[in-house]
């Protein structure tokens, strides 16, 4: 049988036999995490633990109690990632170059569990409402990168109805191997999770999309399925498959309109690291406090996928990882397609980092630019159809109509083009114009 | 423990760019080359059946392309961009569409005003509107008709002989079969043994070159195919011989190298079928109907500058554009 996919695409080369089958270990837990108050797409929590009690300089906190929480709904709690002193209500600088609020606490080495974190009640018997609620205050996003906070998403406006969760599995980035060692794992807390997302939205149809080069992860899956009626979908290797829009296309055949959401086709899509983040939250009441980050590249001494906690800076990932074998020309924070380039090693590892890498310019050269020469690969590889040398010209109205907007960011076009041209950031420049123009003309 | 990551990490080397941080290793120069090498079986061909005076006159359109563009780039203050080997293309194609006799200046001439004119006037590489072998090839029939149109039988395989000598002047198979009513037999025009431009004479060679680029991703079928497909249809759906039509003439080389090129053809997927239809009914009404016996040239300039209308007109539909909401 085929595998399923979109139209488009690219195939660069995937560098995951680095990581692929060294099994999840655990970093030790820093003397000092550094928590930024907002990891997620939505508001900025402010610092305060339950009861609307305000976080001051000097409190004790447990491990997993809630530190920072905000009323907005589209926001996600944080918590303390180890016991201890907080030392510091001050800022940290994230991945993408923003400096936020941030908590510093200085464990105490014991790692005393909140007295809050404990099993909320079998799964059968909680109702949709009691579900949403427990996956928002365990503080769950979207643990596949775009930390978007999940029961933002199982919460569709009046008359939409959701009926098929798809869990994403695909993991197409090079280097990352965070998502398949999870499915291998911890395949039966997916399934659980994803029982979870059901049960919240009342959606019937439940699918696992993994690509096809994790023959593994897709047996390990299957296994863990068994006869409950999920599907597990093997997807055709191909970035960017588990873009979401084009997974759902992949999977379901529906096309997300242009400035729509899933739900607007009743599909949520979510990372399979996510679903075992709510199957625990149900299971333990344990809130997201860690995560698994591949730590990878070239010229990282001894690659890894680790269990990290929260607030840890890059700098101990490497460090446990034996360093640099030489010096990087680049430090990323996720994958190389849609990861960010970054110069701070005291960035702290935040729910949606998926993989920490340092690459040598033989992996991540930086050709100089060549005049396009029309080839017209990058259009044939956007999986959005768009024109993407179009697009990417000086920003200005004639580049305004090449839809912009609807550009995922995958880089695939800047990724084929042999003139080097470096497509996706003008297609940025070009967005932020579109966007300048929609928010003038409200 | 520190030290360990500081130790192999010097700072003024980290690169900070937005993404993607990778690059496939498919380059400008890698494409030119491909079909250079594509043109590789026309050359021999050619050198076989014409001579060697064939490749002296293939590198003299070559040398005019280089000089043009070295000229152009210094009295620009830019580099000079030979390393991407476009002039090298157009001077290759430039020289496979002419006669087995011209004198070597009629080459360096041609390259030059391909490459001057057709190409650097409009600033350079990638900004051309008309294919520059073409337009180099235009002006040259327009200002020496004459030894522009002076055709000669090949030499039998084994007379390597110079220029000039024992030369026979002869029509090319469409010439014959439009005002002689003599058709020349297929196996001779697929092997190549007949009147006619260096380069566009033997079939076999041209569709090995073709075969090569449609393999390598170079080129898409839908231009070679949309072209040749109409050329013949046309001619079958009139009465014509359509194999004839498809292995006589500049047909194979237009269709497959020429009205091929990224710069001057449409870039999107329904654009190139369209393009590739006006240039095979082009080439038929001008070889059915029009003063010359050969079309295949003029079809694609004038093609040529439709390619920013069409492209206009054949803009892909973008993902989730026009999908009604809630659809489920």
């Amino acid at each position: 049988m085929a595998a399923k996919t979109f139209r488009g695409g690219v195939h660069p080369p995937e560098f995951k036999e680095l990581t692929s089958s060294s099994a999840i270990e655990t970093l030790p837990p820093p003397d000092r995490v550094v928590i930024p108050l907002i990891q997620h797409i939505g508001a900025p929590c402010e610092p305060v633990i339950a009861d609307e009690t305000t976080l001051s300089k000097g409190d004790k906190v447990d491990l997993g109690q809630k530190i920072g929480d905000t009323e907005a709904f589209v926001a996600a709690p944080v918590h303390a990632s180890v016991s201890g002193e907080v030392v510091e209500i001050g800022e940290a600088r994230l991945s993408d170059g923003r400096v936020v609020p941030a908590i510093t606490i200085e464990s105490d080495g014991e790692d005393r569990l909140s007295e809050d974190i404990g099993p909320t009640g079998e799964l059968a018997n909680l109702s949709p409402g009691e579900i949403k609620d427990i996956i928002r205050e365990a503080g769950i996003v979207g643990m596949g990168g775009a930390a978007f906070p999940a029961h933002v998403k199982y919460s569709p406006p009046e008359g939409a109805t959701l009926d098929t969760i798809i869990i994403n599995g695909c993991e197409c980035e090079p280097f990352l191997t965070c998502d398949d060692r999870v499915m291998l794992e911890y395949p039966g807390e997916i399934v659980f999770g994803l029982e979870a997302i059901l049960k919240a939205t009342g959606a019937e149809r439940g699918i696992i999309g993994i690509e096809a080069n994790k023959p593994e992860a897709i047996e390990a899956m299957r296994t863990a399925v068994g006869d409950s009626g999920y599907e597990v979908v093997p997807l055709q290797v191909k970035y960017p498959e588990g873009a979401e829009k084009q997974l759902i296309k992949a999977i379901t055949g529906r096309e997300v309109p242009s400035g729509g959401l899933p739900l607007n086709v009743g599909v949520v899509v979510n990372n399979v690291a996510t679903a075992v983040a709510i199957a625990r939250a149900i299971k333990s009441g344990t809130p997201v406090y860690e995560r698994v980050v591949t730590v990878s590249g070239d010229v990282v001494a001894r690659p890894a996928n680790l269990l990290v906690r929260v607030g840890t800076p890059i700098r101990a990932l490497f460090e446990y990882c034996g360093g640099f074998t030489e010096s990087p020309a680049r430090i990323l924070s996720g994958g190389p397609m849609m990861g960010q380039a970054i110069a701070d090693l005291d960035i702290p590892v935040v729910k949606g980092t998926s993989g920490i890498l340092a690459l040598s310019d033989r992996v991540a050269a930086m050709e100089e630019e060549e005049p396009c020469i029309r080839c017209g690969r990058c259009v044939d590889v956007c999986p959005t159809y768009m024109m993407p040398l179009f697009a990417a010209r000086y920003p200005d109205e004639e580049a305004l109509e090449y839809n912009p907007l609807d550009c995922i960011e995958c880089g695939s076009c800047s990724y084929i083009c042999p003139a080097n041209q470096r497509l996706l950031p003008r297609i940025r420049l070009t967005k932020m114009l579109a966007q300048a123009r929609a928010r003038s003309e409200e | 423990m520190a030290l360990s990551v500081e130790e192999n990490l010097d700072r003024s080397r980290l690169t900070v760019t937005s993404s993607p941080h990778l690059q496939t290793r498919v380059t400008v120069r890698g494409i030119m080359l491909d079909v250079a090498i594509a043109l590789l079986p026309a050359v021999v061909a050619a050198t076989y059946f014409f001579g060697p005076w064939a490749l002296a006159i293939i590198a003299s359109c070559i040398a005019g392309a280089f000089l043009a563009e070295a000229g152009v780039s210094w009295a620009r203050g830019r580099e000079i961009p030979l390393y991407d080997g476009s002039a090298l293309v157009t001077g290759l194609l430039l020289g496979l569409t002419l006669p087995s006799d011209v004198p070597l200046w009629i080459g360096l001439i041609g390259g030059a005003f391909a490459i001057g004119i057709g190409k650097a006037i409009f600033g350079g590489l990638g900004l051309n509107m008309f294919n520059p072998a073409l337009v180099g090839r235009a002006f040259l029939v327009a200002s020496f008709p004459v030894l522009m149109t002076t055709f000669r039988w090949p030499h039998d395989s084994g007379a390597w002989m110079g220029s000039g000598f024992d030369a026979v002047s002869t029509a090319t198979p469409l010439a014959l079969l439009r005002w002689s009513d003599v058709a020349t037999p297929y196996f001779e025009l697929f092997i190549g043994r007949i009147g006619g431009s260096l380069g566009e004479t033997s079939a076999l060679a041209l569709l090995l070159g073709g075969l090569y680029l449609l393999g390598r991703g170079v080129i898409n079928w839908r231009i070679p195919v949309s072209y040749i497909g109409t050329v013949m249809l046309l001619t079958w759906a009139t009465g014509g011989d359509p194999l004839f039509h498809f292995l006589a003439g500049g047909l194979l080389i237009g269709a497959f190298f020429m009205a091929t090129d990224y710069v001057t053809s449409p870039i999107t997927p329904r654009g190139k079928l369209i393009f590739g239809f006006g240039c095979g009914f082009l080439t038929y009404a001008i070889r059915g109907f029009g003063g010359y016996p050969e079309g295949v040239l003029y079809s694609i300039l004038l093609m040529n500058a439709t390619v920013p209308l069409i492209e206009r007109f054949t803009l892909p539909r973008v993902f989730g554009v026009g999908v009604k909401t809630d659809a489920n």
